[in-house]
């Protein structure tokens, strides 16, 4: 994470441009351009520069937004990351909701049109643009129907269904190509655990095909799964970042395509930090899981 | 003679795949139904100024007007033809997909090739860096380089070929990784052909298939992250049509112009489905694990 921080520091100084230009956007003379070089500390050494960033980030100072009211950008973040998070986490329970029972159908039917059917399902997943997505669902349960609003968050404190009315279309539009690769990887690694010596066992046992796939075939099965779905995080957040500027949800997303829009670094800076921590912090929950899932597994 | 003979080895797998590739693509209709669409797209986007009914830019008095026999797709806020604008944005599209793909295998390739046949250090410095771009979401890594470098097409396809870049550099190395050791690298060694014939005449001939199969997958997440980039304003030019452009302007009048949400995205997801068909087929007839991309 360390290395993330830093990478994400240097970046942005060490590509060709000219930041300070493209903030002003051509806007004010050399005295504002010095002004703003003195402000953000960019008249001293890099090194120094880095040192100053590096320690006040670890204390959590992400400095200031030079743009509006110039809010702390942790200010700015923290009150995103709850919407980010809500969404990331509706959106991973609509996908293993949609793609277990797809995955687990998929592989105990195989080559029957539910199979082919959870296949196309999955293809279309995968094709599907997230935003479309979520512009079709606008068109279809907010323009049309009326039933959830198109725009907007509302925190939990109004009320779980305030809160998920909000969430549910962003949700589908996010974990819908979510769960297309979730239920292929099950899909796959069910059809290869059933080839296994302890299924013919099971098998022969007498067990209910139900039993047999769910005690037996399912667990063993998702140690690939889980490492499929640390990979795939990757598209709940990218999904998350695109989504929530459709449907206007200020989260660490919409706050970053707006830094980028207003050429505040700071808040850029800040915002592809905290994604990348969740992103990184995420990946580090699956590593965690696998012993959970498969004791022969073991962190020393 | 012994020279033909030690050239045979280097090459053990590459014809038996182009066999399997043969055979294997040639009852597999769903990557069959792939090719053709995307032909069609090809086709569409080579020949787009021949077959767009009208300027792509070309506003009119005929605002948001529905699909209709003049304007088959309908018309934008300010009277543009969808149908051209949509036709036109393939090119864009396909474009950004294949070049952005091609500099991250050029680039990506190199690095992972010259990190797993020399290993130590120069492994060690390449591996630490493709280890920490791995930390970052792709899609992320674009919308950041694009936030630096600024819009427009060119820095669009680098910053997306830029984050695709260690895929492939993550799959060449480990298949160097493996091949290395094989006979018929000693045997080139034993004739004394250079480091650089051996690493790309020798050896990444056939690391090929786990990386064509890559370069699918990756042509399609490219050609998403491109609509993505320009659905939020950080593409190419806002007057050059890309369907993600389309779309972000068509945005705001989808409650009365449905059309406007609906056709640009359907040819993404057309292309886009097209490519993971083929991309699927290709994985089939080389015989790639998924664990090897």
């Amino acid at each position: 994470m360390l290395a993330v921080a830093t990478l994400v520091f240097f970046m942005i100084r060490l590509v060709p441009g000219d930041p300070i230009a493209a903030m002003l956007a051509d806007s004010g003379g050399p005295e504002a351009r010095e002004a703003m070089i003195r402000r953000l500390g960019l008249d001293q050494p890099v090194i120094v520069q880095f040192w100053k960033w590096f320690t006040s980030m670890l204390q959590g100072d992400l400095g200031a937004s030079i743009y509006g009211n110039n809010q702390p950008v942790k200010t700015i973040l923290l009150e995103a990351l709850p919407r980010t998070m809500s969404l990331a986490f509706l959106s991973f329970m609509i996908a293993l909701i949609i793609a277990v029972p797809a995955g687990i159908l998929s592989a105990t039917r195989k080559n029957t049109p539910t199979d082919t059917a959870v296949s196309l399902f999955a293809f279309l997943g995968l094709s599907m643009p997230d935003f479309w997505l979520a512009i079709l669902l606008i068109i279809v349960f907010s323009a049309n129907l009326q039933w959830l609003p198109a725009i907007g968050y509302a925190p939990m404190s109004e009320g779980i269904w305030e809160w998920l009315k909000h969430l549910i279309l962003p949700s589908i539009a996010i974990g819908t190509g979510f769960s297309a690769i979730i239920a292929r990887m099950i899909r796959s690694s069910m059809l290869e655990v059933m080839q296994a010596d302890y299924m013919r066992t099971a098998a022969s046992k007498g067990l209910p095909i139900r039993v047999q796939m769910l005690r037996h075939a399912f667990p063993n099965a998702l140690v690939p799964v889980v490492t499929v779905i640390g990979i795939a995080f990757a598209l709940l957040i990218s999904g998350a970042v695109v989504v929530e500027n459709v449907f206007a949800i200020k989260g660490l997303g919409r706050v970053l395509i707006q830094g980028i829009q207003n050429r505040d670094y700071p808040v850029v800076q800040g915002a592809v930090l905290v994604v990348s921590a969740f992103f990184v912090l995420s990946n580090l929950l699956v590593d965690l899981l696998y012993a959970v899932i498969d004791p022969r597994i073991r962190y020393s | 003679m012994a020279e033909i003979i030690l050239e045979d080895l280097a090459q053990p797998d590459a014809i038996v795949r182009k066999s399997r590739l043969r055979a294997v693509f040639g009852r597999d209709r769903k990557a069959q139904v792939g090719l053709v669409i995307l032909a069609l797209f090809v086709l569409t986007a080579l020949l787009a100024p021949f077959i767009a009914p009208l300027d792509p830019n070309e506003m009119s008095l005929n605002m948001m007007s529905q699909p209709s026999a003049n304007n088959w797709l309908g018309t934008d806020d300010l009277g543009r033809d969808l149908l051209s604008r949509v036709i036109w944005g393939t090119q864009i599209s396909l474009l950004v997909g294949v070049s952005t793909v091609a500099l991250a295998l050029v680039a990506g390739v190199a690095l992972g090739v010259v990190a797993g046949y020399y290993g130590g250090w120069i492994d060690n410095i390449i591996m630490r860096y493709i280890d920490l771009q791995w930390a970052f979401p792709n899609f992320i890594i674009a919308v950041y380089l694009v936030a630096v470098f600024g819009t427009g097409l060119l820095n669009v396809i680098v910053a997306i070929a830029l984050a695709f870049l260690d895929d492939f550099a993550r799959i060449a190395r480990s298949m160097v990784l493996t091949l290395k050791e094989e006979q018929f690298v000693d045997a080139a060694r034993v004739q004394g052909f250079s480091d650089a014939r051996i690493m790309f005449y020798h050896i990444l001939p056939n690391a090929l298939a786990p990386l064509i199969v890559q370069a699918t997958v990756s042509v399609s997440y490219a050609i998403l992250g491109e609509a993505s980039l320009s659905f939020l304003g950080l593409g190419v030019n806002p007057n050059t049509p890309t369907w993600g452009l389309i779309l972000a302007d068509g945005r705001s009048f989808i409650s009365q112009a449905w059309w406007l949400g609906f056709y640009p995205g359907l040819a993404i997801m057309l292309v886009v489905l097209a490519i993971n068909f083929v991309g699927d087929g290709l994985r089939d007839a080389l015989d790639v694990r998924e664990s090897e991309i």
